[in-house]
């Protein structure tokens, strides 16, 4: 297990050399987008509103705070990841649609999303779930925000981060997934715990 | 006191309860959890445990809400028939969720079915949801106030099995939510399951399950064990916190059950977060209230 810092923009060699396991923290540019985000991007052709190329997702619905006396300008008050999962059926588009280097989420993802971090060099990470309140302390800024329409926790966040971390990298470049191989093992080992259970399940006369 | 300024006074408990049980988890998770940190050996999860307290720690500090999720306000309500303020209680605790949602701030979490729009105020259609229980002879209310995130809700499901499926249909169903669903619903989780004859009835009594505090057993005997193997069974996993692989997999398995049909055998399945955020208030008639999760705290 190594551990990395990593600038945006990324570039492919910075994350070529990580492996599932490895600790990574990011400098530099990030947006949030979960489901509607990528509902508009990759399902209805919408054109992302930033530049994410060499830049960092992060599957999150943040709590934000407008600023009382400048409107337009908010603070981060608990921003923690959401279940990656969900976007498993248009991350692959997502990333070729917009050059994204880096995913942060929680939990894992599937082989569709596997393949494209295979294909265009990205890599996937988690932030420990829950962890909302030590993740806002990471954010520097709140550059701006794009379809607020959305809601707060759809919206498209901009954000600047630093030392933002531990992130565990769940998918690497090369085919390699922490959280399908966990489940492989988590489902073998399901099957001898029901056996046990199951030889004290006798109630009825 | 009268009337009108009683429900200005459950207004403003109920609003800074909720506030506070956004930030603070309650006495049982906290030990419980201290407990499966203390057992932990592996670096990738201590790297977690590490960061969950240290979250905690935050957010009590700075207080904001601990998760960003704070989740659809639900209200278990033991209500007694001679509360003074049982013919409002469902409006008061609506403008106690408004309230709440501005001074915390909590996360604007309801989205209207088919409008598919935020409502902006953590309130709409039957939101927050209560669930009622009436008690007799008592001027006296206990709330219990649950904050329902989305990632662990979506384990959540009910199934009627057949009774020839049998107890061993029951834990089968349990351990495949749980390992294909339950690893990305922040871990280490809580499992609650309902036993009855038909799917309302099991997934309302899985939810209620998770209310109980950690630690007590359910009233028939070999419920409890059932619990205890269960318990054991899926911590075998070694799910760990956050998915991540570890000692343990759960913070404790509750079962509620009803009379089922002689022909059909329900399970409901409900899963709590790490983060349980769940507060139990008691409220008297002139409303003095005391908190009975959270030892020690001053909303």
């Amino acid at each position: 297990m190594k551990t990395k810092v990593l600038n945006t923009p990324i570039r492919d060699e910075d994350i070529l050399d990580l492996t599932i396991g490895d600790m990574i923290y990011l400098n530099g540019y990030m947006v949030t987008g979960r489901d509607d985000v990528h509902q508009r991007v990759v399902l209805g052709g919408k054109k992302l509103p930033v530049d994410l190329r060499g830049g960092a997702l992060f599957h999150a619905g943040p709590i934000m705070r407008e600023r009382d006396k400048e409107p337009g300008r908010y603070d981060v008050i608990s921003i923690g990841p959401t279940t990656s999962m969900r976007m498993e059926s248009t991350e692959d588009a997502f990333m070729a649609a917009t050059g994204v280097k880096l995913i942060v989420g929680k939990g894992g993802m599937g082989d569709r999303t596997n393949e494209g971090c295979k294909a265009n060099k990205v890599i996937h990470a988690v932030f420990p779930g829950g962890c909302a309140v030590l993740a806002a302390g990471q954010v520097e800024e709140v550059l701006g925000v794009d379809w607020l329409d959305l809601g707060m926790p759809e919206a498209l966040w901009q954000l600047r981060v630093a030392q933002f971390g531990p992130l565990i990298v769940t998918i690497d470049t090369k085919g390699n997934n922490l959280f399908e191989r966990n489940k492989k093992i988590f489902n073998e080992k399901k099957e001898s715990a029901i056996a046990e259970i199951n030889t004290h399940l006798h109630y009825h006369e | 006191m009268n009337h009108a300024e009683k429900a200005s006074k459950f207004i403003d408990i109920m609003a800074r309860f909720t506030d506070y049980s956004s930030k603070h988890l309650p006495d049982d998770i906290l030990l419980r959890l201290r407990e499966m940190r203390s057992e932990e050996d592996s670096d990738m999860a201590n790297i977690f445990y590490d960061a969950m307290f240290e979250d905690l720690r935050l957010a009590h500090e700075l207080s904001r809400p601990c998760c960003q999720d704070t989740g659809m306000l639900q209200f278990f309500v033991q209500v007694g028939t001679r509360f003074p303020l049982i013919d409002e209680l469902s409006e008061l605790l609506r403008e106690s969720v408004i309230r709440a949602t501005r001074t915390a701030p909590l996360r604007h979490n309801v989205v209207e079915v088919f409008d598919e729009k935020n409502t902006g105020t953590n309130v709409g259609t039957h939101i927050p949801w209560i669930d009622w229980e009436i008690i007799p002879d008592s001027d006296e209310v206990k709330i219990y106030v649950y904050m329902a995130g989305g990632g662990c809700s979506l384990p959540g499901a009910a199934q009627v099995l057949m009774p020839l499926e049998g107890y061993e249909g029951i834990v089968r169903f349990v351990f495949d939510r749980i390992t294909s669903y339950g690893i990305n619903a922040c871990p280490p989780l809580f499992v609650g399951i309902g036993i009855a004859g038909s799917a309302e009835v099991a997934a309302k009594l899985s939810k209620k399950a998770l209310l109980r505090p950690i630690g007590s057993v359910n009233p028939n005997a070999k419920g409890a064990e059932l619990e205890m193997r269960i318990a054991n069974g899926l911590n075998a996993i070694g799910i760990g916190p956050g998915g991540i692989s570890g000692k343990s997999s759960v913070l404790g398995v509750h079962i509620e059950q009803a009379g089922r049909h002689p022909a059909t055998l329900a399970v409901g399945l409900s899963t709590g977060c790490w983060a349980h955020r769940r507060g139990l208030i008691r409220i008297d008639s002139e409303i003095n209230y005391e908190i009975l999760t959270h030892k020690g705290a001053t909303i």
